[in-house]
């Protein structure tokens, strides 16, 4: 079955404040979108709806795939060390071969290190690899690039082309520009409730 | 899956696996190791009051690891990343509720035996007091894991979950260390009926629990 995933009519809320309303797309196999938008619009706030975690206010999200979420929290146990805390989800996703994904994104030579004392962007990059580990075809990634350097970025960025390219699906809500084709974009701002006047 | 989630669990909760787990069980020893020291050394008053005691430490012994049990996974975003896939919060709970049992009900089990020791606790007793905490710690665990879940997004959850197990804990310790003033194994079994009741709710209610804290 082709991956798809779509979104109809969609509004969502946090607290008692409605952050988006009557938001619809639809995602097919090998399309990314770059979803924009400034801090508070409720681009994580989408991103947790689109994945089923949260139930979304009005609307509906249509789902014909796995869903892989890279956030800010990558899900390792701050007290062991990266290649353990690594394995756990290699167990739990049947993932046989994890070399690939840890070369592609340099964690071989942090393999001992705990991940509490590891940075923003080696998190970041070991959240990636057990995500490539999955081999789901829809990626839903909220801020990918923050925190990595130059040269991450470039890694990172090849990785979510060849993904796409590959059949699969991305959704990338980040505030930095992503060098990849056929990219679309949409703004969260277009979507906001309109202010009443006092 | 299962048995990767399990393993995971047991190996933060389990004592002696390292980050601290192993404080429960040194907290109940050193609970009947100080009771001789408050009330004298005299054999009878401890053999009469020592059973009730070990209860009471049994008790303050399962608020101790609540407050990491499930926040920590909140916080990690783990219950998140399981959750996509396919694993069910009713699951992901019962699985916790199993290895928080295993790391904290039998490594308090084989630590009454040195307490009953230290309570001049005579054999019979003693009897009925491992019995009572077979049955009673499941209990104990699954009221601790309800509450943990249901405060894990709370600032002061920690402390608050200490008092909220408390009253809840009370039918358990009743007819617990009931069983021991009458010599008598039968409300045992009351205790045992009151746990298979909270087993059998606990992965439901937290598991709601956390989906609940998700919507915030």
């Amino acid at each position: 079955m082709q991956a798809q995933l779509s979104a109809t009519n969609l509004a969502c809320r946090r607290g008692d404040r409605l952050l988006f309303r009557k938001l619809s797309f639809a995602l097919n196999a090998g399309e990314a979108l770059h979803l924009t938008g400034a801090n508070g619009t409720g681009k994580t706030t989408l991103i947790r709806a689109l994945a089923g975690l949260t139930t979304p206010f009005a609307g509906e999200v249509a789902r014909t795939a796995e869903i892989g979420l890279l956030d800010e929290r990558p899900a390792l146990d701050p007290d062991l060390p990266l290649g353990k805390a690594l394995a756990f989800w290699q167990r739990v996703d049947g993932c046989s071969d994890p070399s690939g994904a840890l070369a592609v994104l340099g964690l071989e030579p942090l393999l001992e290190v705990p991940v509490r004392y590891l940075s923003t962007g080696q998190r970041k990059r070991a959240g990636l690899a057990a995500l490539l580990n999955r081999g789901v075809p829809v990626w839903l990634l909220d801020e990918p690039l923050s925190g990595l350097d130059v040269a991450a970025i470039g890694q990172v960025t090849a990785l979510i082309q060849t993904h796409v390219s590959g059949g699969g699906i991305a959704l990338i809500a980040s505030h930095q520009a992503l060098a990849i084709e056929g990219l679309r974009s949409l703004a969260l701002e277009d979507f906001a409730p309109k202010v009443e006047p006092a | 899956m299962i048995a990767a989630l399990l393993r995971r669990d047991l190996s933060k909760f389990f004592p002696f696996a390292g980050g601290g787990a192993a404080l429960p069980v040194v907290f109940f020893v050193a609970v009947a190791m100080l009771y001789p020291f408050a009330v004298g050394p005299d054999a009878n008053t401890l053999s009469r009051t020592g059973g009730g005691v070990v209860w009471i430490a049994a008790l303050l012994a399962a608020i101790l690891p609540l407050e990491k049990l499930v926040s920590q996974d909140i916080e990690l975003g783990t219950f998140d990343q399981l959750r996509l896939r396919g694993v069910t919060e009713e699951v992901m709970m019962a699985v916790r509720l199993l290895a928080h049992w295993l790391s904290f009900g039998p490594p308090l089990m084989l630590a009454t035996f040195p307490a009953a020791a230290l309570l001049a606790l005579d054999g019979p007793t003693l009897h009925l007091l491992l019995l009572g905490l077979l049955a009673g710690t499941p209990g104990l665990a699954a009221i601790g894991l309800m509450i943990a879940a249901l405060t894990a997004s709370l600032r002061a959850g920690a402390a608050l979950s200490g008092l909220m197990l408390m009253p809840l804990a009370l039918p358990i310790l009743i007819f617990g260390a009931g069983a021991l003033a009458r010599q008598d194994s039968a409300s045992i079994g009351f205790v045992a009926a009151i746990s298979l009741l909270l087993v059998a709710i606990a992965p439901f209610a937290a598991g709601a629990a956390i989906r609940a804290a998700r919507e915030v």
